[in-house]
């Protein structure tokens, strides 16, 4: 998921030519107050004359309890955001208040409940600790991300290059993520030229199990998706897997084995994901040609 | 001596070359050695108006200059303030290129001085206003190789050529860096200038910097050069080259020159023993990066890199991934240093590199050039010369020759620069025809020339999502909008010739109005 700052129009105009998955527009902290409207009403021209193609839109707005993220929240429902991003989420409530109000103007706008869906970001210890309750409060939510930056300020202490002092907030919002069946993304890495510290991280967060990574750069597209790509023998392994659980249906046999091996559901589970990211890589079923 | 009757010779009628008997008393020689000839006897001329005057320049004759010092240059300015002043008029002006520094000659033109010019480009003021119809005569511009061609067959004949040097003994061998010592002044390769000196009636050398005879290696040879004028300052050096040109960290620079590396890593061509040139634009330079990393994957090496050199050549080649360096020119420090250290960093002149006149081009034995583009049109023709505006501002250098010259020749561009169309229904200057040009790589696709069906298979068969030239123009103008027409009138301002001296674009005077 990139960033893409939601008041200036250059990065806004050609955003959808990186190899991202997902662009998210921000109206909050990346826009100063005095621009709040300008920047709003940018990012709304842009999503309804820009053509970005299969990106999934994103827009985070600014607290919905004040007019300025409401005012957000109506623009850009109307400009038919995806996903709208919840910022500094600490309980519940923040997010069925929001839910609420995409609610009411969804109906305003004639489109369906539910249409717009949301992210909630957590970037507090009360937020961390309220996790679990967060991921679980709306059907709307399709993941939870952390913002390392508000959080580490509230832990009153800074960023480090291991992130130890992330892991509690890292594993809380994957396991939270986890119970209520959405996705986790890692917060993003500011120091945009160091790119082996990138790396690092984004192997451990890969290792940890989130689903993916926020980036401010588009060069930090490459090594998410280096990282996040299966290996050829990863790939080799998965289909073997999915080849030996054919073969089994074919001929009826109930018990599935691999080289000796037995195969059971998490070992199904786990090649049909390492399948999916590798078609999500296009390093499987390679398309081609005009 | 011995007392021969020529005429007694058998057959003496058919060696007529044979005429003289050798005479004691008309050979002369003296005894002065290398030290007191290079005190006495030596080409340094005291004033540039004395080796002016000594060159038999008249009016209506043809200088001419090199352009290695870019934007720090000092000598053409100096030479024609003198010249000015001396009172010469109607001369030609063939520079190998013209920059923002060179602004002054606008004055020398108005005053009569300078009545044509050629060069291979312009910029700041003095493209400005030929654009808009300072000269009578219209500038011809030619490329690298169209210049050097012309020079060799007589079409451009040099009268007197001024040449600023780095280094230069006491009898003319002349370099762009120094093995002496370090003035802070270094160019690098002297390619321009020394076809210029090979050719030209007169050469005059300036430079800060005499150094002891013989200047090994030199660039210019003593045999081409017949004045040294030691002047205080010959350029800036922060004009003339930066430290190291860096990559670019433009995330859509990278973007394209990742698409261009893996272009030409899918082309069939790219082998071990391969050949490359890279332009001088953000995207092709960083295209070197990403090559590095398919070729030690691939673990193959190139046999040669050639053109204008950078320091990020230089890396590959001291890492031992580019076996040779042809230089025609060195963009940077680094590329500067190579030259005067590594063995096998060879100087080329400007016939050499790209003249299609001469016995053997090293333009012609590439592989692959990366080049950039002002415009490029759905015929795939290229414009490095104006701007959306008309304009002149930029210079044709190697591109026709190199994109004539390589087995793929590769175009990388943005799309649309802020609210300028790259990719064109027709560019304002045909400058590179599209027939030598093979693929268009932007941030929004990669283009193949239908002429090259054979790479179109390639890239498609490895995964190279490609589109045809006319959905990325259709793209650029729903992103930018279509641009009215510039207000030309029809005064002919600009000559663009192909390399081999034929026609093939004219630039026409802009107005002020709605520009």
């Amino acid at each position: 998921m990139m960033f893409v700052p939601g008041n200036n129009p250059g990065m806004i105009k050609d955003a959808y030519i990186y190899n991202c998955d997902s662009l998210m527009f921000d109206l909050e902290d990346s826009v100063s107050v005095t621009e709040k409207d300008a920047a709003r009403s940018l990012v709304f021209h842009a999503l309804t004359t820009i053509d970005y193609g299969e990106k999934e839109i994103v827009v985070r707005v600014n607290d919905p309890r004040t007019p300025v993220g409401q005012a957000d929240l109506e623009a850009m429902v109307r400009a038919h955001a995806q996903v709208i991003r919840l910022p500094k989420t600490e309980t519940a409530e923040d997010v069925t208040y929001c839910a609420d109000l995409l609610g009411r103007i969804e109906q305003a706008a004639g489109m369906a409940e539910g249409t717009v869906h949301m992210m909630a970001a957590i970037e507090s210890a009360r937020g961390v600790l309220n996790a679990r309750q967060i991921a679980e409060a709306s059907s709307r939510l399709i993941g939870i991300a952390l913002g390392a930056e508000d959080y580490v300020t509230d832990l009153k202490t800074n960023r480090s290059a291991d992130g130890i002092e992330l892991l509690f907030a890292r594993c809380m919002i994957l396991q939270a993520a986890r119970a209520a069946g959405i996705a986790a993304l890692d917060t993003v890495y500011s120091d945009v030229n160091n790119e082996d510290g990138f790396r690092a991280e984004v192997t451990l967060i890969r290792q940890l199990g989130f689903d993916g990574k926020s980036i401010i750069n588009p060069r930090q597209i490459k090594p998410v998706i280096d990282i996040y790509t299966p290996t050829q023998k990863e790939i080799d392994k998965a289909l073997a897997v999915t080849a030996a659980i054919e073969e089994a249906h074919r001929k009826g046999s109930g018990v599935i084995s691999l080289n000796g091996k037995m195969i059971d559901k998490p070992v199904v589970t786990r090649a049909e994901r390492v399948l999916a990211l590798a078609r999500a890589a296009r390093v499987l079923d390679r398309e081609g040609g005009e | 001596m011995k007392d021969i009757d020529i005429t007694a010779i058998p057959h003496i009628a058919e060696l007529e070359h044979i005429t003289k008997v050798f005479d004691n008393t008309s050979t002369h020689k003296d005894y002065l050695t290398c030290r007191e000839r290079e005190e006495s006897e030596n080409k340094i001329v005291p004033t540039l108006e004395e080796a002016i005057r000594r060159s038999g320049l008249k009016d209506g004759m043809t200088i001419s200059f090199h352009h290695h010092f870019r934007n720090g240059d000092f000598v053409l300015n100096m030479v024609m303030d003198t010249i000015e002043r001396m009172g010469f008029r109607d001369l030609t002006l063939a520079a190998s290129s013209l920059t923002t520094i060179h602004e002054p000659l606008i004055e020398h033109i108005r005053h009569g001085v300078v009545r044509r010019i050629e060069t291979s480009g312009m910029r700041g003021g003095l493209a400005e206003q030929v654009s808009r119809g300072l000269m009578d005569i219209p500038v011809v511009f030619r490329s690298h190789g169209g210049r050097a061609a012309a020079i060799e067959t007589g079409l451009l004949k040099i009268d007197v050529a001024f040449l600023g040097a780095p280094s230069c003994d006491a009898f003319g061998n002349a370099n762009g860096y120094s093995r002496d010592n370090d003035t802070g002044v270094i160019c690098g390769s002297m390619g321009y200038a020394k076809t210029d000196a090979q050719y030209a009636d007169n050469v005059i050398i300036l430079t800060d910097n005499i150094v002891p005879y013989p200047n090994v290696p030199f660039g210019i040879p003593e045999s081409d050069v017949d004045y040294i004028v030691k002047v205080d300052r010959i350029g800036d050096p922060e004009g003339i080259m930066s430290g190291a040109t860096r990559f670019t960290k433009d995330p859509k620079e990278l973007m394209i020159a990742e698409t261009a590396a893996e272009v030409i890593g899918a082309s069939g061509c790219f082998n071990d023993g391969f050949s490359i040139q890279m332009g001088t634009g953000g995207a092709s330079l960083a295209t070197v990066r990403f090559l590095r990393e398919k070729m030690l994957r691939k673990n193959i090496r190139a046999r040669f890199a050639l053109g204008g050199i950078t320091g990020q050549i230089v890396k590959l080649h001291e890492e031992g991934l580019i076996k040779k360096i042809l230089d025609v020119q060195s963009f940077d420090l680094d590329a500067a240093i190579s030259l005067k250290n590594n063995r096998f960093h060879q100087q080329i002149s400007a016939s050499y590199y790209a003249s299609p006149n001469n016995k053997g081009t090293a333009a012609n034995q590439l592989d692959f050039v990366v080049l950039s583009a002002l415009e490029v049109d759905t015929d795939f023709n290229v414009n490095v010369l104006t701007g959306s505006d008309g304009v002149i501002r930029g210079a044709i250098g190697g591109h026709q020759d190199t994109a004539a010259g390589a087995a793929v020749t590769i175009i990388t561009c943005p799309l649309t620069r802020g609210r300028i169309a790259t990719v064109v229904d027709h560019v304002n200057t045909v400058v590179t025809p599209g027939c030598t040009v093979d693929v268009v790589v932007t941030d929004q696709g990669v283009a193949v020339n239908p002429l090259r069906n054979d790479l179109k298979e390639r890239l498609a068969q490895a995964g190279i999502r490609l589109v045809p030239i006319g959905q990325l123009r259709d793209r650029a103008a729903r992103i930018v909008g279509e641009p009215s027409p510039i207000d030309y009138t029809d005064r002919v301002v600009g000559i663009v010739t192909y390399r081999d001296n034929s026609v093939i674009d004219l630039i026409y005077q802009v107005t002020d109005r709605g520009n």
